[in-house]
């Protein structure tokens, strides 16, 4: 019987010569990352040698990366502290990629694992993040986990008792009209799906648009999955893959995809044309409330958002920065740019983007998660209405209960900047 | 038996039971005070312990969906609370098994706040209104984890059963 992506790597990952949806088995991971949640690991990584003779020791340092992006700079005594400690723990165990808060090399964890090349096709990949689903973007078997579970992956350099999830295979053609792209494709599908319509399942990506999609799109897809409850979003690694490890990520020799086999048997299987796709938006307060923009057009907005894992990377940073130029952010509107990474940064700096976005009043953050998760910035004061390139809605999501948050495309987000409401972006476009 | 302390609806997200900014807060002996931080009236009867040890919180479909943060789970572990919903989001249920929380699958469950729940052998009985409900039982693979009294003794025993040194 043939397999499926998901089940080739965890076949291979797990010493068999095949698996399907529904063994369990125990693979070990290519690469472990956590970012400042990594405290709460290193809490329960001791704990497993605690009353043993052992020495709390990582299995492979080298497979495993610490990224601080959640709160950085620090907000508080208590994060700053929290990251005192894990930076002296990676030291302390010779963790081998861990990027500290830097303007360099920093940037979010999402982002910062594929532009160094540290993900690879086939890899198991596991994150105490539930966004840790982007890395399918490349070919890899990416999930999220808890702590307690990445500290037993620490010790033991496998993931225990993985259910081998069935896969869904998502077949998409048609080419984008202009101002709709991967974000509008993710919400539109998750819209469909509901969000838990892929609980406990992979979805595999197929398709001439998904195979003519940059590196940047797949992430965005992939990167959303988890929204409709998939354990991993997955787009089998092509040429494209290839060109992105070597020209973007500095990756030498060879790249050697994982393709799914004729006959692997797909759970349930979705056709979706987007060449009729209108820019999508995801109303408050869940993500799977998606509708086309237009029917939420004029809804006036305080803060704009634009960056995250899901949204930040250069060609977002361009698409807006397009609709921006010579343009001003509307007057009772703020709007907050953070890009994915320090490199990222730099390169938006180069293209001229920044400076666009600084003329046209809205304030550029430094490379980290920023407002996404309410932490410690961008807060939304009480009945307020946010419009995000961030990937999440809940409510409370963005630090204040009583706000509320739409999530749409980087187009979506810098048009509705300049006229201060929700705005179409293909209002006259073709 | 158990009371339903409160029933929530579908797709209660991490970011409810344990809002983000909360986040920095980690150890599972402090994480108790933030559950359900935005449901201000039920916070604070769990703060002020009126809700008993061993209550059921009924969930709708997909508790926990969200976030991957295992504050989520410590902080309802701290309250000593059991979980009864039609399902969960994986890495939620996942964490709940790895932490020894109560959850407990009912893809059938009808009940109201107040009811008291029995729970036997793969079935709740409802108290009030003499309805049963079959619990759907875990994998085999995440009851060892639950036998062995989470994951972190069963992490111990597969380290030292593994380590040359031991
Ligand atoms: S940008 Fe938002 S969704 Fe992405 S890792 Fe950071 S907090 Fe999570």
């Amino acid at each position: 019987m043939g397999m499926t992506v998901a089940e080739k790597i965890l076949a291979r990952a797990s010493g068999l010569p095949s698996v399907k949806a529904g063994d369990v088995v125990e693979p070990k991971v290519d690469l472990a990352m956590s970012h400042e949640n990594a405290a709460l690991v290193i809490n329960q990584f001791l704990e497993v040698y605690q009353g043993t003779s052992l020495q709390p020791q990582i299995w492979d340092p080298s497979k495993v990366s610490v990224i601080f992006d959640h709160r950085v700079p620090a907000e508080s005594p208590k994060t700053a502290s929290n990251q005192k400690k894990v930076r002296e723990f990676v030291a302390a165990q010779g963790v081998g990629k861990f990027h500290d808060i830097r303007g360099d090399v920093g940037g979010i964890c999402h982002q910062i694992l594929p532009e160094n090349g540290y993900v690879r096709p086939g890899y198991v990949v596991v994150g105490t993040d539930s966004h840790t689903t982007s890395h399918g973007a490349l070919g890899a078997f990416a999930f999220g986990i808890g702590a307690t579970e990445m500290a037993s992956v620490w010790a033991l350099g496998a993931v225990l008792n993985v259910e081998v999830p069935a896969t869904m295979k998502v077949n998409v053609k048609g080419k984008f009209k202009k101002f709709v792209g991967p974000k509008d494709l993710i919400l539109h599908l998750i819209g469909k799906l509901t969000a838990q319509g892929a609980n406990y399942k992979v979805i595999e990506f197929h398709g001439p648009t998904i195979r003519s999609m940059s590196t940047s799109g797949r992430l965005v897809i992939c990167n959303m999955s988890v929204e409709a409850g998939a354990t991993a979003g997955i787009v089998p690694a092509d040429k494209e893959t290839a060109r992105y490890l070597r020209e973007e990520a500095g990756v030498k020799g060879k790249v050697t995809p994982v393709i799914p086999d004729k006959d692997a048997v797909y759970e349930r299987i979705i056709e979706i044309d987007v060449s009729k796709l209108e820019p999508q938006i995801a109303c408050p307060h869940t993500v799977d409330n998606v509708k086309p923009v237009a029917s939420v057009k004029g809804t006036k907005v305080q803060q704009i958002v634009i960056g995250s894992c899901t949204n930040g990377r250069l060609d977002d940073l361009a698409m807006a920065a397009g609709i921006l130029k010579g343009k001003k952010v509307s007057q009772g509107t703020r709007m907050l740019v953070f890009p994915a990474s320090g490199r990222i940064y730099a390169q938006a700096l180069a293209k001229g983007y920044i400076g666009t976005f600084m003329k046209a009043g809205a304030v550029v953050m430094n490379p980290g998660c920023g407002p996404c998760l309410g932490i410690h910035e961008g807060a939304l004061g009480d009945g307020e209405t946010a419009l995000s390139t961030t990937n999440r809605n809940f409510k409370g999501r963005m630090g204040n209960p009583n706000s509320q948050v739409f999530l749409c495309s980087p187009a979506v987000a810098a048009a509705s900047a300049v006229k201060g409401v929700i705005t179409n972006p293909r209002k006259g476009a073709k | 038996m158990a009371k339903v302390v409160i029933k929530l609806g579908d797709d209660i997200s991490t970011d409810v039971i344990y809002p983000g900014r909360y986040m920095a807060t980690v150890l599972p002996s402090e994480t108790p005070q933030y559950a359900f931080a935005d449901m201000t009236d039920f916070n604070s009867k769990l703060k002020s312990k009126q809700i008993p040890a061993g209550s059921v919180i009924l969930g709708g479909r997909n508790f926990g969906c969200g976030s991957s943060r295992e504050q989520a789970v410590s902080t309802l572990k701290g309250h000593d609370l059991i979980i009864v919903a039609p399902g969960f989001a994986r890495i939620f249920l996942q964490n709940g098994i790895n932490l020894g929380l109560r959850t407990v699958v009912c893809p059938t469950i009808e009940a109201s706040e107040g009811d008291d729940l029995e729970f036997t052998e793969g079935e709740i009985v409802n108290k009030a209104t003499g309805k049963r409900f079959a619990i759907e039982p875990l994998p085999k693979a995440r009851q060892a984890i639950i036998d062995a009294g989470g994951l972190i003794p069963y992490t111990r025993k597969r380290l030292v059963a593994t380590s040359p040194a031991a």
